[in-house]
């Protein structure tokens, strides 16, 4: 893989008494879509103002590009930062907000000039120059504060949830382009966002935060069908969380574990009489009587919930613990509340994302 | 169109008898009364002429202007240096902080002005606070003459003028968002960079309000001059107060009055001219 660009080595910070980071580290490698993917107050935005220098960390060192610059200030560092609320210089017409890095450096006017109107067309609002700030809508703003921070050539980008302000459609429509944009130019996005959505659609890797945590870093389809905490899998998809423990260990490599009066698979390892966290993912549990896994779930149908593409069914487990299944909507035959039916899994999709003994 | 708009605006009409009465009738008096001639003995002949116009420009009378407008600048220059830097400390400490330091500067206003500058002759006459201080430290031998002088006129108008400077500015800087000066600094400006070219055009309005408001009335208080400044320190005040009431030349009185009034109308100009404000509604 690429080189690494910008790596945060055991990042402590406290605000006051509350500790909002502790002991985070990563690495980011060169060109790569890094998501931040985490609930509101988990840290996510304060590693970010720590990359940028906007805040400094109590310990822990900043590296980018090989360099160590946790005491540089922000103007020094080779990154620049797209702000939730945009910050465009509402005083400054676009063009002026664009070239406001440029011309701190120095650069001759006629080459400001030309790599405004070169941004104007990337963010696809030629003949933008002019207007001020307060006449553009929300998503020509983001993409003017998308430009003021590219045209300085970032070795990385930050994006703090920068389209957390846009409505739906124009979130879908702007994370196609900022994906694209960012593959076209090969700059290192680190992007911020609660919505998994979002992250799961655009990155490279994502990284799951919780107080002040790095819990998982991986790709999208590792961190959605192999969770390894509990918190990750509830936090990203909905999941089944199951208290089990196990039965015996399987030629296979599968566990067999007692669950809920009945039996289930889940791939892992463990010892007879460990008791074990399961997550599988509610579209990852099928109907049926006869499992080709060798196990089925014995449960009854307690009610539906139709919602066009998807038919949520919950269903009661012999011990009075419920179970959800999502399955395809549409015209398939379902059964009636309160038949008994059997579920079962692939064993694979059920991933063990606790320990006794481990929180 | 809504007919409601059209009609007579009756909840205005105390407001406008009251602007006519004591607004627009008075200052239709003095300018009046600057074209009459002054009378022998006592008030004025009903006669037109230009004398008092004529008389301004003579040497004596150009002095006190320079002399007005100099400490009017000094002034507003020396409060904006002080405003500014703590208006914007001011709106950096946490929410509790600020709203004590605020009332902190608004509590002489309980206090009368002139009382208050009483305060400041006790502090620079020469057996005053400051002198005694300074000698018992052995700083110095002989008092220092810090009273009747134009620093002292200029001390007391700084310190009597000061929050509405505070006030102005704070007002703009407490209203600046915070990313506006971080995005600056991510995007490459040094401190100082990013308060010329950010802070300070954002908070513009609050400059320019703070100004009009401190530059205004120095031009024509007289008391702090009367008081501080002894007999020698001549304002235009000071001027309009001793025509009217010493001299007791109205006409005279009335053109200076008439004057001022211009020139301040010329300082509302430019800071519309600056702010791009129509109104005043920056300073209100």
């Amino acid at each position: 893989m690429a080189e690494t660009i910008l790596s945060l080595q055991n990042i402590h910070k406290t605000f006051g008494t509350a500790e909002a980071l502790s002991g985070v580290s990563l690495e980011v490698e060169q060109g790569e879509f890094l998501t931040l993917l985490g609930p509101s107050g988990c840290g996510k935005t304060t590693t970010l103002r720590i990359i940028a220098g906007l805040e400094s960390p109590d310990s822990g060192r900043v590296l980018l590009q090989g360099q160590d610059v946790t005491d540089w200030e922000p103007n020094r560092r080779n990154v620049n930062t797209v702000f939730q609320s945009y910050a465009l210089f509402p005083h400054m017409n676009v063009a002026k907000n664009i070239g406001y890095g440029l011309r701190l450096k120095k650069t001759p006017k006629p080459e400001i000039s030309r790599r405004v109107e070169e941004m104007l067309e990337l963010v696809q609002l030629p003949g933008y120059g002019g207007r001020m700030p307060n006449q553009l809508s929300g998503g020509q703003r983001q993409r003017v504060a998308i430009a003021r921070a590219i045209v300085n050539d970032p070795a990385v980008l930050l994006l703090d949830e920068p389209l957390g302000a846009l409505d739906l459609q124009l979130r879908r429509q702007m994370q196609t382009e900022l994906k694209a944009l960012q593959k076209d130019l090969g700059i290192t996005f680190i992007y911020i966002t609660h919505d998994q959505e979002e992250a799961l659609n655009m990155s490279d890797r994502i990284g799951i935060m919780n107080a002040g945590k790095i819990l998982q870093l991986g790709t999208p389809d590792d961190v959605y069908e192999r969770p390894q905490t509990r918190f990750a899998a509830e936090f990203i998809g909905q999941s089944n969380i199951l208290h089990a423990s196990v039965e015996q260990v399987c030629a296979d490599g599968t566990l067999l574990l007692s669950f809920a009066g009945g039996r289930v698979k889940a791939a892992g390892t463990g010892h007879p009489g460990e008791k074990l966290v399961l997550s599988v993912r509610t579209e990852r549990v099928r109907f049926g009587a006869e499992s080709q896994y060798g196990f089925a779930l014995p449960g009854t149908v307690k009610a539906h919930s139709y919602t066009g593409g998807m038919l949520r069914t919950t269903l009661l487990l012999p011990d009075g613990q419920e179970l959800t299944v999502n399955g395809m909507g549409g015209g398939h035959s379902r059964a009636g509340v309160g038949e008994s039916v059997q579920v079962y899994w692939n064993p694979a999709c059920a991933v063990i994302v606790e320990r006794e003994g481990t929180p | 169109m809504n007919k409601r708009q059209n009609r007579f605006p009756v909840a205005a009409v105390p407001f406008l008898l009251w602007t006519v009465v004591f607004v627009a009738v008075p200052l239709l008096y003095i300018l009046c009364m600057s074209f009459l001639k002054r009378a022998q003995t006592w008030g004025v002949v009903a006669e037109f002429s230009l004398d008092s116009y004529a008389r301004m420009f003579t040497p004596t009378y150009l002095k006190v202007y320079a002399q007005s407008m100099w400490l009017a600048v000094l002034t507003t220059l020396f409060t904006l240096l002080i405003g500014y830097p703590f208006s914007y400390f001011v709106s950096r400490l946490p929410e509790r902080r600020r709203s004590l330091v605020l009332l902190l500067v608004v509590v002489p206003f309980w206090t009368n002005s002139l009382v208050r500058i009483y305060g400041w002759m006790i502090l620079l006459r020469s057996q005053g606070v400051i002198n005694t201080l300074l000698i018992a430290l052995g700083v110095i031998d002989t008092p220092l003459k810090l009273l009747y002088n134009f620093g002292a006129v200029l001390v007391g108008m700084i310190y009597a003028l000061l929050p509405f400077m505070i006030l102005s500015t704070y007002s703009a800087i407490e209203k600046l968002d915070p990313s506006l000066v971080e995005a600056a600094r991510d995007l490459g400006a040094g401190r100082w960079r990013a308060f010329w070219t950010v802070t300070v055009p954002m908070t513009r309005a609050g400059i320019m309000a703070g100004c009009v408001l401190v530059f205004i009335p120095s031009v024509g208080l007289f008391f702090i001059s009367d008081l501080l400044g002894g007999a020698k320190t001549m304002l235009l005040g000071n001027l309009i107060k001793n025509e009217l009431l010493t001299a007791r030349d109205w006409p005279m009185g009335a053109a200076l009055s008439v004057v001022m009034m211009v020139m301040t109308l010329l300082v509302i100009g430019i800071y519309q001219k600056c702010s791009g404000e129509r109104g005043l509604e920056g300073i209100l």
